[in-house]
């Protein structure tokens, strides 16, 4: 009983996710750590590479621009053409250290974990019994390595021989040790872990060089990031935009040409550079870096960026009962007599009969006890002798000073107490059938023939829960509470948590035809699992977060991995998910609704000699044709810099409907987006004629 | 007061179309309008066609095309042989080569620039049967691609999107012909001519004057040129002539008819995808910005032209007159321009290029904003179902999913399809123009001087680009440069917006159906009708408030200066 | 490709023959049946009611100014244009408009065109020698080139001319007017107007 109780203890897991307590891969961070911002600045020069530039449209515009600039400037030296070439270089350059700002996050994070991989060195079992020792990463699938107290696991695998206690907080930063043992859903070890007690033998499961460790470090490191379908689709609408006004801006020359002026290259690039969308340009792939770094933050790995982002889409989440919607365990809530019998000889006797149980069911029996009527826990002398729970007699009790009480399953006690020439009390079966059609679970309690009265175990629902669920609601996304109770006890626990659907006495296949059946109505389905036999499961749902302490076959079969093994950070999941599109689609708005301010400053300066009547439309009364360009320009720089934070954090998410979501976020990127730039160019531009420089 | 009232009636006569003309054209694309079925069999069968034979998307596309381009081949060889073929009762010789190719272009892609004068250029032979055969054609072509469009939307995992050669002989048969028709006796019983006598010689003893005036069947033309959106009339002046839009009512007639179609197929949209409030957000989409337009344009035609003012002339009461028609006055002479520029129609009762500069600037930027408002025949729709996808997509991104229309997955296909779509129009546009006035022959062509004549070639590629056709017509744009260079425009501005529609409805008609939640971006909402015109509005904006700048508002801009 | 070239000769064929000339000839048969008039071009023994005139040219014996009829507008490049050496032909002919023999347009002058200024300005001075002080319409060309109306209030300020011109007393010529005027269309769509064909012919029995 013991070790999965243990075992139980730390799947359950942190309630919250945002604790501060310290975290394995996922070490808080300041947004701004001075060595990764030190890291950045050189990694942002780096990409200047056109190499690197090139998979980046809009900034590839610009970079192109500021050669052509710098061009111009060389052959007609002023100081304007060389304060634009370096303003848009800056540009490039800042779009890099956000990228490079986001990336460095997850390389710290990759650096640690790569110190742990690297020290480790192995016990190789060979076939005829004797060991060797080998380093950690030349072990293939399927050697056999043996792992006592003290020893890190050396890589991915499966317990075939043993039990031991795992201190698993390298990976997840849980400090409770968990419970490994062969066979069954807690076989599985990961790389990197430490046996903290007994002697394990392991089966590797992992190839070399593809070690979970390895995996989380591809994944923080963000090395092999593909771009995510919203994100390519974005990306082409940033390329759309920025084509467009390549015309724009080349017509233009040849417009002025008609209205007999020039206007100077230099200009005109410019003018490309702050219409195209630079801002969203810059930020998109810090924007999904960071995305991912927020799962991490969480202490989640998604194992591609696709997962993210269909996360966001999810319509349907199933939630495991236990664990997720309630606290796991039933807990003792009333105790009720039968008979003649009064409320605290049910407790007493219900307290006597729970002494020796060490489940919470029965450790709640005995606090309860203590509660309602201060009954203290009674030392026990020798002569008495535990009975405990079997699967055949289904009730567990305790015989002592001559007294047998029991306590179980209502048949159960009721054949016991038969047994020894008692009768079932009349108003019995009728509290039984009350209590279990209440959703809690009847514990009958006896003393030899007499039935003294009923425990209620009720299943109790985490604090909080039921307004998740509303907001969730409120999202649009429909919650299915899926437990092996019966419908009965299901349908109660549901009404009581708010969740929209149940799935009842649900069987591994029950579930798979659910996940189908919403599947086929065009919803995307995110689950959560642990077990050998949730893995077809988890593999079909779009979403499917596996528990880190669950089997290596979840573990694969899910595109998600909870390292603190809290299923109710589905939601959470599905929250960042969100956040990381409503960023995109912010920020593109944002980028997008600047052009009108830009236009206002430059159209009507440079068309100024020839047609000196649409000084009217120079609204802000920039200074000078120069110091008007300029202040765009700088604008179009610095709110790259200004919007980083932004970028990495993500816009703040609220669970709402998406009508008022989107609302809210027109009117602030939107309306902001056309305001802002007006104010900042002005600013800009206030200064510039201070210091007297154009 | 007159003018509100003709609002008002117009709009009272548009809703009641809206509601039949609508729920009809989605019973006669569906097939459940028969009565024609004894004519179709046949047509059906010399084409070896039927509409059990549905296409994919490219087998749709590449019967419009080569349909097309045959239509293109002979329309083209006709004008060129005129002289020779009968119903030629002024003995007119052939179209001029150049000419020729531009015009043929321009009825084929629903433009119907003209760079000739009808009455002077054109036997009747051509007037009916390449030039008003186009005016059937091309309408039902835009109207099928819009169809095939809607059945992207309506349809889920489905690899065809209906026959070409079922929906363009349906919407001859059951649409165009019969309103045409109908719309076309009104117009003669008002005083459009319709006759194949040729000209008349009279003496006037009143004044002695010895008038020859040219006549023609323009009366079922106008019809079919105003239900078929496409503008191109018989003579010269088109509906601002007498013979083709004699009164205020024909007048009347006209825009009823060239609104009708457009605005109407948002109704078939709605009954199509099964959500009517899906074609109300668009037709609160075109009718917000159109009623913009409409009122922007009549309110700057209300206010005294300035070279006629600097004459000394007091305008209060009459507003801008210089190229108006008596009958008409000038703010409905406003209303009906801004329906031609803004249905690609591009008919004009009133000479656009003497507008006062913002009058001339709402007709120009009406048709800037890509004919969406409502826009053309088919093309309307279509155009404004590419600029809602953009639209759906960045909204759909800020509510943080995938973005969804109609339960339609917006990817990066449909994204890449939809930014082809709204690019092709300013691109084309903008570089054509650029090409233009950097040319010698380009500049020449204006008639006016000043950032004027600018407009007026800006106008001029701007119309063709859009498929609109109306000009201002000073420019002297019968030349061989501008009639290439517009037959490019015209083509470049038709088929790449078209194809791409197309593929688009092939790519969303092989999607499943996703259900609509609580937390979609609801595309049936006033949040949505905001978006998609801020993106209507920020596009042509964007993409063209340079240009503009250049010619209308500097010339709005130039107080007391005359060029 | 083949076949598809080949069923679109099909439809081309097919497409010509019904939306071109079934159609036409079907809709002009029609029109010719009931609305004979009409389709002819709405003719009178002296023109068309639809198409404008020039009344400037008209001699009246013993008015030098020639103002026994009412004006229409002044399209084209008449007697009333910029540079009077210019013109050739008369006044508000139809056959020649916007420079082109034969064809029906406007002058498609922009609105702060110096073309149009001095035009504006010859007419304004045109009328003020026949003692008229023009309203707008008077002194600007229509969009078609021939139109044939005027408004009320373009006749009513030639009145002064008129019945000096013929002797009819002014009283009897804004009657004459007031009968001419015929309303918009339905009451309410365009403006009220003239007919100056019908309103010359008018005047010509009143004389």
């Amino acid at each position: 009983m013991v070790p999965t109780e243990l075992g139980t203890v730390a799947g359950l897991g942190p309630q919250g996710t945002g604790s501060s307590r310290a975290r394995g891969v996922a070490q808080a961070r300041s947004l701004f750590d001075r060595q990764i911002l030190g890291q950045a600045l050189v990694g942002s020069v780096r990409k200047l590479s056109p190499a690197m530039q090139v998979k980046n449209p809009v900034m590839f515009v610009v970079l192109v621009g500021t050669v052509v600039t710098a061009a111009e400037a060389v052959a007609h030296p002023t100081g304007f053409s060389w304060s634009i070439t370096v303003w848009l270089l800056l540009t490039v350059i800042f779009a890099n250290f956000a990228e490079a700002i986001a990336e460095g996050r997850g390389k710290a994070q990759a650096d640690t974990l790569r110190r742990m991989r690297s020290e480790t060195e192995a016990r190789r079992l060979l076939a005829d019994g004797s060991e060797e020792r080998v380093p950690a990463s030349t072990l293939t699938r399927d050697d056999i390595v043996v792992c006592q107290a003290g020893d890190i696991v050396p890589s991915d695998g499966e317990v075939v021989e043993g039990i031991a206690a795992v201190d698993e907080s390298a990976i997840t930063g849980e400090s409770a040790p968990v419970i490994r043992e062969s066979g069954g859903d807690r076989s599985a070890v990961t790389g990197g872990t430490k046996v903290l007690s007994d002697r394990i033998v392991v089966r590797i499961t992992a190839e070399r060089g593809k070690t979970f460790l390895d995996r989380m470090i591809g994944l923080v490191e963000g090395a092999n990031r593909q771009k995510t379908p919203n994100e390519v689709a974005l990306t082409i609408l940033l390329s759309v935009l920025t084509i467009v006004f390549i015309p724009v801006v080349v017509s233009l020359e040849a417009f002025g040409h008609f209205a007999a002026t020039s206007v100077p290259i230099v200009v005109l690039v410019a003018l490309l550079v702050c219409l195209i969308p630079t801002t969203i340009g810059a930020l998109l792939s810090a924007i999904g870096i960071a995305g991912m770094d927020r799962l991490v933050q969480h202490n989640v790995l998604a194992l591609s960026g696709r997962a993210v982002e269909a996360a966001g889409d999810v319509q349907t989440l199933l939630l495991d009962k236990t664990g997720t919607i309630t606290l796991g365990n039933r807990m003792a809530s009333s105790f009720l007599p039968v008979g003649d019998y009064s409320e605290r000889q049910v407790a007493e006797a219900a307290q006597l009969a729970s002494l020796a149980d060490e489940t919470p069911e029965g450790r709640s029996i005995v606090v309860l006890a203590k509660q309602r009527f201060g009954l203290r826990e009674r030392e026990l002398g020798d002569g008495h002798r535990f009975v405990p729970f079997s699967a055949t007699t289904r009730m567990s009790g305790i015989d002592v000073d001559g007294r047998a009480i029991r306590k179980g399953a209502a048949d159960a006690v009721k054949r016991w107490s038969t047994e020894q020439g008692g009768r079932t009390p009349a108003d019995l079966d009728p509290l039984v059938e009350r209590i279990a059609r209440a959703g809690s679970t009847p514990l009958v309690v006896a003393e030899g023939p007499h039935v003294i009265g009923v425990i209620e175990l009720k299943d109790v629902v985490k604090a909080g829960i039921s307004e998740k669920f509303e907001a969730m609601r409120r999202m649009g996304i429909r919650t299915v509470m899926v437990t092996g109770d019966n419908a009965l006890t299901a349908t109660a626990i549901a009404q009581e948590a708010g969740v929209d659907d149940v799935l009842a006495e649900a069987t591994p296949e029950a579930k798979m035809a659910l996940i189908k059946s919403e599947q086929a109505e065009g919803k995307l389905v995110a689950m959560t699992g642990d077990g050998t036999n949730d893995a077809p499961a988890l593999a079909q749902a779009d979403v499917g977060v596996a528990m880190n302490t669950g089997t290596t076959a979840a573990k694969e079969a899910g595109n998600m991995v909870d390292l603190d093994s809290n299923p109710t950070k589905l939601i959470d999941i599905v929250e960042i998910g969100k956040q990381l599109l409503i960023t995109r689609g912010a920020l593109t708005t944002f980028s997008i609704a600047n052009d009108v301010a830009k236009y206002f400053a430059i159209i009507p300066v440079i068309f100024e000699e020839t047609y000196p009547q649409l000084k009217a439309l120079n609204i802000m009364h920039l200074h000078s044709e120069m110091s008007a360009v300029m202040s765009a320009v700088i604008f179009n720089a610095l709110i790259i810099v200004a919007l980083i934070p932004l970028a990495l954090r993500g816009v703040r998410f609220r669970a709402t409907s998406a009508a008022a979501i989107l609302r809210r976020n027109v009117w602030i990127y939107g309306l902001g987006g056309i305001v802002a730039p007006f104010v900042g160019i002005k600013l800009i531009d206030l200064i510039l004629q201070a210091t007297g420089v154009f | 007061m007159t003018f509100a009232a003709t609002l008002a009636a117009l709009v009272v006569v548009l809703a009641l179309t809206w509601r039949w003309l609508g729920s009809y054209m989605a019973a006669v694309f569906e097939g459940r309008v028969q009565f024609l079925a004894w004519i179709e069999r046949p047509l059906y069968r010399a084409l070896q066609t039927g509409p059990q034979r549905e296409q994919s998307w490219r087998r749709y596309a590449e019967s419009l095309v080569v349909f097309s381009a045959a239509f293109l081949g002979l329309g083209y060889l006709l004008l060129r042989v005129q002289g020779h073929l009968p119903l030629n009762p002024q003995h007119l010789g052939a179209v001029p080569p150049a000419l020729g190719f531009n015009t043929i272009v321009s009825f084929v892609t629903n433009t119907n620039w003209q760079n000739y004068g009808g009455e002077t250029t054109m036997s009747y032979f051509s007037q009916i049967g390449v030039l008003t055969v186009q005016q059937f054609v091309s309408a039902a072509v835009g109207i099928a691609v819009a169809i095939a469009l809607v059945r992207g939307f309506s349809r889920g995992n489905s690899a065809t999107i209906g026959n070409f050669w079922v929906d363009i002989l349906r919407a001859v048969l059951y649409i165009l012909l019969p309103i045409s028709f109908v719309a076309g006796i009104v117009l003669v019983g008002q005083g459009a001519v319709q006759t194949l006598a040729g000209p008349v010689h009279i003496h006037d003893p009143l004044n002695g004057v010895t008038q020859t005036i040219p006549r023609g069947p323009a009366g079922f033309m106008g019809s079919i040129m105003q239900v078929g959106t496409n503008g191109g009339g018989f003579f010269n002046a088109d509906l601002a002539h007498p013979f083709e839009n004699p009164t205020g009512l024909t007048n009347f007639l006209y825009m009823w008819l060239t609104l009708s179609i457009p605005v109407s197929i948002t109704h078939t949209f709605g009954k199509m995808v099964k959500s009517v409030r899906h074609g109300v957000a668009l037709l609160v989409v075109m009718a917000v910005i159109f009623g913009g337009w409409v009122a922007f344009t009549t309110y700057a035609e209300h206010q005294p032209n300035p070279a006629v003012a600097a004459a000394g002339v007091q305008q209060k009461q009459t507003g801008n007159t210089e190229g108006k028609e008596v009958r008409f006055g000038d703010t409905t002479s406003a209303l009906f321009n801004v329906t031609q520029t803004q249905t690609s129609d591009g008919a004009v009762d009133s000479a656009s290029d003497s507008y006062n500069p913002m009058g001339g600037f709402g007709l120009l930027t009406g048709m800037m904003l890509g004919e969406v408002t409502p826009g053309g025949d088919g093309s309307g729709l279509y155009t404004l179902l590419i600029y809602a996808i953009i639209a759906v997509f960045i909204g759909g991104l800020m509510v943080g999913r995938t973005p969804e229309y109609l339960g339609k997955k917006i990817q990066a296909r449909e994204v890449k399809l939809a930014g082809l779509g709204t690019l092709a129009m300013p691109l084309v546009v903008l570089v054509l123009t650029a090409v233009a006035v950097s040319l010698h022959a380009g500049r020449s062509a204006a008639l006016n001087a000043g950032p004027h004549g600018f407009t007026e070639i800006l106008y001029a590629l701007t119309s063709q680009g859009n498929n609109n056709g109306s000009a201002m017509a000073g420019i002297a744009a019968n030349s061989a440069f501008y009639n290439v260079l517009g037959a490019v425009d015209m083509l470049l501005g038709r088929f790449a917006i078209l194809i791409p529609a197309l593929a688009l409805a092939g790519s969303l008609a092989a999607k499943g159906v996703a259900p609509a939640s609580s937390g979609t971006f609801p595309t049936d909402s006033p949040m949505f009708v905001g978006l998609t015109i801020g993106v209507v509005l920020i596009v042509g904006g964007l993409t063209f408030f340079p240009a503009t700048a250049l010619g209308p508002i500097v010339e709005q801009l130039s107080h007391g200066r005359l060029f | 490709m083949l076949f598809n070239l080949r069923r679109s000769l099909t439809a081309v064929v097919l497409f010509t023959v019904v939306c071109g000339f079934v159609y036409m000839l079907a809709g002009t048969g029609v029109a010719q049946l009931f609305f004979r008039h009409q389709a002819d071009g709405s003719l009178t023994a002296d023109g068309s009611t639809l198409i404008g005139q020039n009344w400037a040219d008209v001699r009246c014996p013993g008015h030098p100014l020639g103002s026994c009829v009412f004006h229409g507008r002044p399209d084209d490049t008449g007697p009333y244009a910029a540079d009077p050496a210019t013109h050739t032909s008369g006044g508000d002919n139809p056959l020649v408009a916007n420079g082109v023999k034969g064809e029906s347009g406007a002058t498609n002058l922009g609105p702060r065109s110096r073309a149009l200024f001095e035009d504006t300005r010859a007419l304004v001075a045109y009328w003020h020698a026949l003692g008229v002080d023009p309203t707008p319409d008077l002194v600007t060309t229509s969009g078609s080139g021939l139109d044939p109306d005027i408004t009320p209030a373009d006749a009513l300020v030639q009145v002064p001319m008129v019945a000096r011109a013929t002797g009819i007393a002014p009283a009897r010529l804004r009657a004459l007017i007031a009968r001419e005027t015929q309303p918009p269309a339905l009451g309410f769509l365009g403006s009220p107007f003239i007919d100056v064909l019908s309103l010359n012919e008018a005047l010509a029995k009143l004389r």
